[in-house]
Order: C-alpha cells, then structure tokens, then sequence
C-alpha cells in the first residue's frame, strides 16, 4: 500500500461518520467523502506538512459541505427534516433507534456552526484547537459555540422542543 | 493542596465534559461543582448527550467503507477538469471579475461544488479592489488594449516574469478588451479586462503566488462582488464579479484550463 494511502484511509471512517451527521443521508455523505478525497489527493502536495492532516480533511469536508448546501439552498431544496427521515438507523435494537434519533434530531435544529463543533469536539475526538482550525474562528469563538450548542442540546433533550419549526416524529 | 490560583471557567466545564482536563485540574473543577449544584446538574446532562451523540454516530465508523473510497480506486477515476470538481489550478494569480449582471441568468452548474472559506486570500483582496477601481472606469479600463495583443502579453510576462496569457472567452460570450499591470507589494500583477454585448465585464488578475503546489478552488463574496481563487504551480488565481456564482465559476474553469493547456471544458448547460 501506498504511503498516501496508508496515511489518508485510516481517516475515512470519520469522514464518513462526520458526513453523515451533517447530510443525514448515506449515499450523500458517501458522495462527500469520496468529493474530499479526491480534492485531498489533487492537493496533497501543496497541504503544509507538518499540518495535521485529520483537521485538513475534515477542513476539506465540511468547506465542500458548506459550499453543497449553498447552491442547494439557492434552488430552494430543504436539507432539513425530510432529510432527516431517509437515515437507516445503523444500530438494531428499535429502542436505542428511537433514542439515537431525538438526538440528531435535536442536532439537525442546531445551526450548522454549532452542529459541526459538537461533531468535531464530542464525537471525532479533536482538540479544541483543532476544530478552531477546521472552522477557521479563533479557540474563544469554538468554546462559545459549543457552549451555545450544549445549551440547546439540554433544552431538546428535556423539552423534545428545538425551538425551529421542524418536523418532528 | 493545588497552586493553581484560576477560576474555573466555561472552559474548563467543557473540558471536564469532553475529558481532556489535568488530573489535578479535573479534581479542583469537580470540587467547584459541588458547591454549585445547578451547573453540576447541566454538565451531567452535557455528559450524557456526549455520550449518546457517540453511540448513535459510532456504528457508521464501524462499517467496512466502500470500496469506491479506497483511496486506489479514487485514483485510478481521477477524473479531468471536466468533472465534478474544478481541480486546483495552475500559474499567476488571474483574477476574473465580472460586472454588471445585465441580462444574466445563471447557468446551472449542478455538480461543481464550491469551497467557501471564511477568511480571504490577500491575493483576493486586491484582485477586487482592482475590479471596484477599474470595471467602472469609462474612458481608461485598460492600459494596453486588446488589438495590441501581442505586446501586451510579451510586456505582462516580461514584468510578472513569468508566461501570462489571455484565455479566450469567447465561447462564454466575452471578448478580452485588454489589461494592466498592477503593484502587488513588491511584485507585480496583471490584470485582464474582458466584456460581453451586455456591458458585463470581468478582470482577470494574475501574480505570482505564495505557495507551490496546488490548492483547492475558493470562492469568496464581498458585497455585490464575488470572487474564484485558486493557486498552482507558484502562482495565483482569483476570480471575481458582480455575478452569481455559477456563472462565474464556468467562466473560471474556462481559464483555468486554458492557462494549464487543458481542452476548454463544455459549457454548462
């Protein structure tokens, strides 16, 4: 195996992870992923080499996300709560299904700034510093919105309510 | 009994949440807490959401990945510049700005996903400075016009030092109308002038770059103007204009091919 290879495939579980979450859509967020690989493998070698290539690809992801949603949101095509329901619960036993979705459900309602610092922070394990890398907004600005994320999240999984007029199941 | 003299912080909520405090830290944020019964009760909760976020979203890293991932198989597919992705381009800094939207209907560009970023390129910055200063600009646009061609691609690449050249849009319904060049700290930059039977004009700015290498495609907006950049080979390209992005990003993979030598991609439908 190649040494790019060996380097960037260890990543891909994340990245898919990560895509998930933000697309709520399996054959999407495959999509995305393969879209950040090759834009990873067409830029490799200008990438900084002593950066850290985890935050680079996730930089690269969610930078191609956020540039999807724009041109999808401009054709007025709504990513929310219709999304939301083509997601196959991965896990089998229907009682951690119900209780797995009224997270991301709560997540989805996040706006997506929120959404990816709680993604990046709680669940792909990156420092603080480096999800300020990722979103390009200084370490103070990720601890604020993750704050205001972990705010909202509580007053979901208390209330049931995410405070947007979402769809809810 | 522990030195550290600092209050405890949402930060260090945070980290008491996520587990990435110090032993000795981790003990003095627990001890603060439970003389602080409601903020304890939320960071529990913060626990629990973590945990059952990490549940949820775990079984999908889990999976075996598609062999359409295998970083081979996505070599093997490289796809030219036709494809999806607009592949980083090539050498000085072109900036292409288009003004006035007279007339224009953007053109669909359904699968070319764009890179935002939050932060600028300084080439970008001046590259649409050079296009509010100049796209109005009456009587002077250019300094050497586009029947003088020839010298005018010998001078811009005799002053950038490297080979600069006009990308003909006439497919995309621009004509060149000629160029300048431009201080950029202490180089120097070009910058190109085309318009269209409506009045809509683009400036193509172009310098040496800072990077080597390539990087990806970036867009950037600023008020009413919006702006591609991308860098390869040592040099920088921006593309920028009162236009909606779409269009401007067709006319973008244009140049982009024609300054790497590319076939000139198919025009968006």
């Amino acid at each position: 195996m190649d040494e790019i290879a060996a380097l960037i495939e260890p990543q891909i579980p994340a990245l898919r992870r990560y895509a998930v979450a933000l697309l709520r859509d399996r054959e999407a967020a495959d999509d995305l992923v393969q879209d950040t690989l090759e834009r990873a493998l067409s830029g490799w070698s200008g990438r900084r080499r002593d950066g850290d290539l985890r935050a680079w690809l996730f930089t690269i992801e969610r930078n191609l996300f956020l540039g999807t949603v724009r041109r999808r949101g401009r054709r007025g095509v709504d990513l929310g709560a219709e999304a939301l329901e083509q997601v196959p619960d991965p896990g089998a036993d229907p009682e951690t299904a119900m209780g797995a979705r009224d997270v991301l459900t709560g997540l989805d309602a996040l706006p997506e700034e929120q959404r990816s610092v709680l993604l990046l922070v709680a669940v792909e394990d990156l420092s603080y510093a480096e999800a300020a890398q990722v979103l390009g907004v200084p370490l103070g600005t990720v601890m604020s919105r993750l704050s205001r994320a972990r705010e909202r999240m509580r007053s979901f999984l208390e209330t049931g309510r995410t405070g947007l007029l979402r769809r809810v199941k | 009994m522990s030195g550290d003299p600092r209050p405890v912080g949402e930060d260090d909520l945070h980290g008491l949440i996520d587990g990435r405090l110090e032993p000795e830290r981790q003990a003095l944020v627990e001890a603060w807490l439970r003389g602080n019964p409601a903020r304890a009760a939320e960071v529990s909760a913060d626990r629990a959401l973590r945990e059952r976020l990490r549940a949820r979203l775990a079984p999908i890293a889990e999976e075996a990945i598609p062999a359409r991932l295998r970083v081979a198989n996505i070599r093997s597919r490289h796809r030219p510049i036709t494809g999806r992705w607009l592949p980083v381009a090539a050498a000085a800094v072109l900036c292409l700005a288009v003004g006035g939207a007279a007339g224009w209907f953007g053109h669909a560009v359904r699968q070319v996903p764009t890179v935002t970023l939050a932060r600028t390129e300084p080439a970008t910055d001046d590259a649409v400075a050079a296009f509010r200063t100049y796209v109005v600009e009456a009587v002077h646009p250019v300094e050497v016009r586009a029947d003088e061609k020839p010298h005018l691609v010998t001078w811009l690449s005799k002053r950038l030092g490297r080979a600069v050249t006009t990308p003909d849009l006439t497919a995309y319904g621009f004509r060149l109308m000629g160029g300048r060049l431009l201080p950029a700290g202490s180089e120097s930059a070009a910058m190109l002038m085309y318009d269209d039977d409506h009045g809509t004009r683009l400036t193509l700015y172009s310098r040496v770059g800072d990077a080597d290498g390539r990087t990806v495609f970036r867009f950037a907006r600023e008020g009413d103007v919006a702006a591609f950049s991308w860098v390869d080979g040592g040099m920088s390209y921006v593309v920028t204009g009162r236009t909606d992005e779409a269009r401007l990003l067709t006319v973008a993979q244009a140049v982009d091919a024609q300054v790497r030598g590319l076939p000139v991609p198919p025009r968006q439908p």
